[in-house]
């Protein structure tokens, strides 16, 4: 291994910038020991996809829980402990197969947090959310998901204080597994509605 | 503000790039401006969720696209800590040996307070969104501006969020999901496609 493995890399000017503010105001006591790994922690370990694959995995085997998470989605997920910023009023939009939904937010990238985490890259940029009100079927198909003609496409643009959360369709030739094993069939894409299930 | 997040129906931006097995943090600081963001705004007068958007809204607009999304938050956290007075701009400069560019200043004024109201449409109702480019923070998308809809589902009140970034004053208004064919939004013959977008009561008018 050479020397220059060892060598530190200088900090790019969006590294220097964050320490500045960083600094600065840790410097002023904005921001308190220990704040930003607190803050984040829940959202690297415990707050994912995985929350949003047990609330779906619930409704397909209780169809009770089902009719409550669709009359009221934040109080459902809430009873799975599913709770938080981003997670006030969660709406829950059924896939069947007559119809399709699909989110985005336009404005920015509002997303239901508690139920799939903080949202990727695709779902934040300008290709995503220029395009997904405005010819949603070409769109669907080029990133996997090609819909028949006679499908309804829905897209629900969450700019306002709705955050959606799509329930996908149960995939065919399930009805032995168990919920556990159902969630681990429920992909992220799904629950945002660029994938359905197979 | 007619922005440059407004994003919707926009051309020309290619293909979605989906990155696989995705982190959640693609760097350090990413986490790092994450958690400082909440810490500015946690310590500014009139915070909430309003504020803060529209700071990332007064970006430069070839700022704004050509940064990544947590590189938004990091502008509008400095802009709005700076604008506070926790920090200077030349502090900024300094501690980060290099230009630090800002969010571009605030052009709202004073805005109108709207009369609260309870809600003036029902589900099934026809309305038009109405034709305005206000200066200061807006959730209604430039889209669907003049274009007719229906109401689909009525979300009880929240705070109007074009007020709540300018102003202490909190007014609550009854939010409706409207539905739009593609053909009153694009002019084009897309089949069985319909955008729901969620709009304030003021943002609507009756036909």
């Amino acid at each position: 291994m050479s020397d220059d493995h060892h060598r530190p890399i200088p900090p790019s000017p969006i590294e220097r910038r964050v320490a500045a503010l960083e600094e600065l105001l840790t410097e002023r006591g904005y921001v308190p020991d220990g704040f930003i790994d607190e803050f984040n922690r829940a959202y690297e370990n415990d707050i994912g996809p995985m929350n949003g694959a047990k609330v779906v995995a619930r409704a397909w085997v209780d169809p009770e829980y089902k009719a409550r998470l669709l009359a009221d989605g934040s109080a459902a997920i809430a009873e799975l402990g599913f709770e938080g910023p981003e997670g006030h009023f969660i709406k829950v939009v059924e896939n069947t197969a007559d119809v399709h939904n699909v989110v985005v937010c336009t404005l920015c990238s509002c997303y239901p947090w508690p139920v799939l985490g903080l949202p990727p890259n695709w779902y934040k940029d300008a290709p995503y959310r220029s395009r997904m009100v405005r010819e949603p079927r070409a769109l669907l198909a080029e990133m996997g998901c090609p819909l028949d003609d006679d499908v309804e496409v829905r897209v629900w643009d969450s700019s306002a204080e709705a955050r959606y959360l799509v329930l996908p369709e149960r995939p065919p030739d399930t009805d032995r597994l168990a919920e556990e094993d159902l969630a681990g069939l429920v992909t992220r894409d799904s629950m945002i509605g660029v994938a359905r299930l197979s | 503000m007619d922005g440059i997040h407004d994003l919707g129906g926009k051309q020309g931006f290619g293909a979605v790039v989906v990155e696989r097995d995705e982190p959640v943090f693609h760097a350090p600081w990413e986490r790092v401006a994450r958690a400082v963001t909440f810490a500015v705004v946690g310590n500014v007068p009139n915070a909430s969720s309003s504020l803060f958007r529209h700071a990332i809204e007064r970006m430069e607009p070839a700022h704004y696209l050509s940064s990544s999304y947590y590189e938004h938050w990091l502008t509008a956290a400095a802009t709005l800590a700076v604008e506070a007075g926790l920090v200077t701009r030349q502090e900024l400069a300094e501690r980060a040996d290099g230009p630090f560019p800002l969010a571009g200043p605030v052009r709202a004024g004073d805005v109108a307070i709207p009369a609260g109201h309870g809600a003036r449409f029902r589900v099934g109702d026809r309305v038009r969104v109405r034709n305005l480019h206000p200066p200061g923070h807006t959730r209604c998308p430039g889209y669907v501006r003049g274009k007719v809809g229906v109401v689909s589902r009525l979300d009880g009140e929240w705070t109007i969020p074009d007020v709540e970034a300018h102003s202490p004053v909190r007014v609550p208004e009854t939010l409706y999901s409207v539905r739009f064919d593609t053909g009153e939004l694009w002019g084009d013959g897309q089949q069985a496609v319909t955008v729901n977008v969620d709009l304030w009561d003021s943002y609507l008018e009756g036909l």
